[in-house]
Parts: structure tokens; C-alpha cells; sequence
């Protein structure tokens, strides 16, 4: 039986429904997705479902409470320049994405690894199962590194990519999006996540958006365009800020 | 106490990461040759018990001394060519990285860690179908023994799940079940 968009939008509506009564009725706001989003077919056979078991943090020597630290020997310098990694421009239209890397106190996590990865500017991206008839662009990968500043900074220059179809359901189309890949201080903070450009009108349509069940919490996957950030004759500038979830042993150092 | 950011939410790695985020020899964690190295391996399945191609593993752990400060350096890259030239063969960076194979097989080739109580390296699980990582540890069986407040909190039966049992040539087998019978403990961290 063919799935269609309007099953799935049947799907997502109800469990959006059923997320805002909750809410309404005093249960927690969900700020991530849940592992058990039916819509988002591929969840189904890929979630647990015994209930997470918790691991206090106020024990030190927690490992988890400690994370991978890298430096500039793990980048080069050009890697934050998705533009300029080919010997020609690559296609699109050139953009910029910056923002500040925040703990949920507010704090920069400074010196800390970003990557991110994302399609060309027709919605393909360079990786063999990727068969979409759209073109590849030999003067495009799509794979950015960096290291965040003292402020907890970063920036990146890139192309601004193509909304592509996926094979979910019937007519199934991804909103332009970027993949980051993020460390915090702590391997508890670790994030993996999609930033969306602004008033895409696939929003409403698309299953693993609309995981993220909580309105205020998806508003925040997408980025701000910034005119001040745009530069003349040359590119627009997005701007994103991204705060990491989870315990850290930070805390425990400024504490002495 | 000052009033808390709201986090950013998580997404599904998705299924064309593999051309960002490994890279060579992420699964290399202990320098080559070393005589010490061990290797955790085995399969990532789904609630089927199909293996899974295209999950990304990562790795985290403590220094054979115990330290958790970990190395710059997992990804180490060459200046000139931009191409990766492998750990630089004396820091312990506790990171490592692996992608699924077609089998749904990993192989981390790391040192023995030396946390605190009974030994463990934690495991950070990604996949397409996966909206939200999941956290585990694989502690490994013939290590010193002793109280871990999490292990002692299971039943005998899911406290299997998170024991990695040891095999020849220094291998450790740790399959990671994400859905039904045998389904692994997964963590969250509070």
C-alpha cells in the first residue's frame, strides 16, 4: 500500500495533538525528539524499549562526565571554508553560518570541535547511496570543520543547500538543512543535530522536523538571517547558536 | 541559581554522514604495535536482529592510568594535503570513532581503561531511524572487579547486556541490541 504525504501528515498531527494536551495538562515539555516517532518510519525497528536507566552525575569519576578535547593539529586551515576545498566555486548561493557554542548555563564551551556536513546546492549530496537525479557539483563535498573561539565562537562559509526527496512516504521532501556535529565539555553533551534556514515552506511536511514535537523547541533548530552578517556583492549570513544539553564536571573545577 | 538556556534538540545523524564524520583509523585509539591493545568489537542490530550498516559509533574512556583528560589528536591532519595523517603514536586521546560496516560490525582497537572501579569504555550510539543518541558502556569482563553503582543496579539478565566477554588475541565481543530480546541498557545521564 503506497504511503502518502496525507497519511503522514494524519500521523504527525495526532502526536503533535496528543504532545500539546499533555503539556497543557501539566506534563514536562519534551525538548528532544522521541526515539519512538512512528512517522519517521526508520525509528520504528531502531529505538529501545526499556525505559533509559539513569546514571547520577554527582559522582566525579563518572567517565562520561569527562569528553574528547581536540586542537588544531585535527583541522586545517581552509576547513571552515566549504567554497574554496576545489580547484573552482562551487554552484549556489553563498552563504554564511556562524553563532556561539552555550552549556545550558550559558557558558562558552571554548576550543571545542565542529562539524558539519550537508547537500550541494541542487539537494545531492557526494556519497554513493545518494542516488537523487540531481546534479553533483565537483567544486562542492560539503563536509566543514572548526574549532570554536574563547566566546565559544564559530564561523563558516559554505552554500546554502538544495531541499532534496527522501523515500519515507510518497513525495517526501527534506527542507533545506546543515548536519552539525557537536562536543561539549563533557561526553553527556555530545550532539548531533540539523539547522533549517528560515519560513521554509516544508516545515509543515516533514516527519523528522516535526519529531521534535515541541513547538518552541523546533524554533530553535532554525537559524536567524542576519543582514548585518551579510557582506556586500559577496554572501547572506545565517545566525545560529547552539546550547548543549546534559551534565558536565565543569561545575566541580570552578567550584574549588 | 540563574535561569537555564533551553537546549537545542536533537536530530538523526541520517544515512550520508559517512563522508564527514569518520575518518581513517578512528578506530585506532591505542598507539600501533602497542603490546597492551585490546579490541572491542561486534554488531549493532535492530529490533528485528538485522544488522545494522549504517550506525556511527564513538567511543570514550579513560587512559590505562586512569586519567580522563584525553589528547588533541584523534583526527590528526596534514597541513599540506589536508589529508589525515593518524594519532601521533604517543597520546592517549580516549576517542575513537567507528561507522558499521555492511555486517553491522565495529572493531575498536583501544587500551585498557583505568577508571575507577571495574573497567569500562563508553559507547555513544548514532544511526539513520536513531533521532537521539543513545548512551552505553561496555565494561569488560576479566577486569579488576568491585562495586559500580549502575551494575549493581540490574537485574542479572540486563546487567549481561553491558558486559563485554573476552575472546581470543585479546578481543572483547560487545553486540549492541537497539530494540527486543537482549535489548541493551542504555543510559541517561542526570
Amino acid at each position: 500500500m503506497t504511503l502518502t504525504q496525507s497519511d503522514i501528515d494524519t500521523e504527525v498531527n495526532d502526536l503533535q495533538n496528543a504532545y500539546d494536551k499533555a503539556v497543557a495538562g501539566g506534563a514536562p515539555v519534551q525538548h528532544h525528539p522521541p526515539r519512538d516517532y512512528a512517522p519517521y518510519r526508520s525509528s520504528v525497528l531502531r529505538h529501545p524499549k526499556q525505559p533509559l536507566v539513569a546514571v547520577n552525575g554527582g559522582d566525579p569519576e563518572t567517565v562520561e562526565l569527562s569528553g574528547p578535547v581536540f586542537g588544531p593539529t585535527d583541522i586545517t586551515e581552509i576547513d571552515n571554508d566549504l567554497t574554496v576545498q576545489h580547484q573552482g566555486e562551487p554552484l549556489g548561493e553563498r552563504i554564511t553560518v556562524s553563532g556561539r557554542l552555550l552549556d545550558r548555563d550559558g557558558r562558552p564551551v571554548r576550543g571545542q570541535l565542529i562539524e558539519l556536513w550537508q547537500a550541494n546546492a541542487s539537494g545531492r549530496y557526494a556519497h554513493l547511496r545518494d542516488q537523487h537525479p540531481a546534479p553533483l557539483d565537483p567544486n562542492f563535498t560539503g563536509v566543514g570543520r572548526t574549532l570554536t573561539d574563547d566566546q565559544g565562537r564559530y564561523f563558516f562559509r559554505t552554500i546554502k543547500p538544495g531541499a532534496y526527496p527522501w523515500r519515507n512516504h510518497t513525495n517526501a521532501w527534506r527542507p533545506a538543512h546543515i548536519h552539525f556535529s557537536l562536543f561539549g565539555s563533557a561526553f553527556t553533551q555530545r550532539l548531533v543535530t540539523q539547522m533549517y534556514f528560515p519560513n521554509d515552506p516544508l516545515f509543515p511536511y516533514d516527519p523528522i522536523l516535526r519529531s521534535v514535537t515541541d513547538e518552541s523547541a523546533r524554533g530553535r533548530l532554525v537559524a536567524q538571517y542576519n543582514h548585518d552578517l551579510s557582506q556586500p556583492e559577496f554572501s547572506l549570513g545565517y545566525e545560529w547558536d547552539i546550547v548543549l544539553d546534559g551534565p558536565s564536571a565543569t561545575w566541580i573545577e570552578e567550584g574549588r | 541559581m540563574p535561569e537555564q538556556l533551553l537546549p537545542t534538540p536533537s536530530h538523526t545523524v541520517g544515512p550520508f554522514y559517512g563522508y564527514a564524520l569518520p575518518f581513517p583509523e578512528g578506530g585506532q585509539v591505542a598507539p600501533k604495535g602497542h603490546p597492551d591493545q585490546i579490541t572491542l568489537h561486534g554488531h549493532v542490530l535492530d529490533g528485528e536482529g538485522d544488522p545494522i550498516p549504517d550506525a556511527l559509533l564513538e567511543f570514550w574512556q579513560a587512559a590505562p592510568d586512569g586519567s580522563l583528560k584525553g589528547a588533541p589528536g584523534s583526527m590528526r591532519r596534514d597541513p599540506v594535503t589536508g589529508g589525515y595523517l593518524g594519532r601521533n603514536g604517543t597520546d592517549f586521546t580516549g576517542f575513537g570513532r567507528v561507522a558499521t560496516d555492511a555486517d553491522g560490525h565495529y572493531a575498536l582497537h583501544t587500551l585498557p581503561p583505568g577508571n575507577a572501579g571495574p573497567p569500562y569504555i563508553s559507547v555513544c550510539v548514532f544511526a539513520r531511524g536513531l533521532l537521539h543518541h543513545l548512551y552505553t558502556r561496555a565494561y569488560l569482563a576479566d577486569g579488576p572487579q568491585g562495586a559500580d553503582p549502575l551494575l549493581d543496579s540490574l537485574p542479572p539478565e540486563r546487567r549481561a547486556t553491558l558486559v563485554a566477554q573476552p575472546g581470543e588475541r585479546r578481543t572483547y565481543r560487545f553486540d549492541i541490541r537497539l530494540q527486543g530480546e537482549g535489548e541493551t541498557v542504555f543510559l541517561e545521564f542526570q
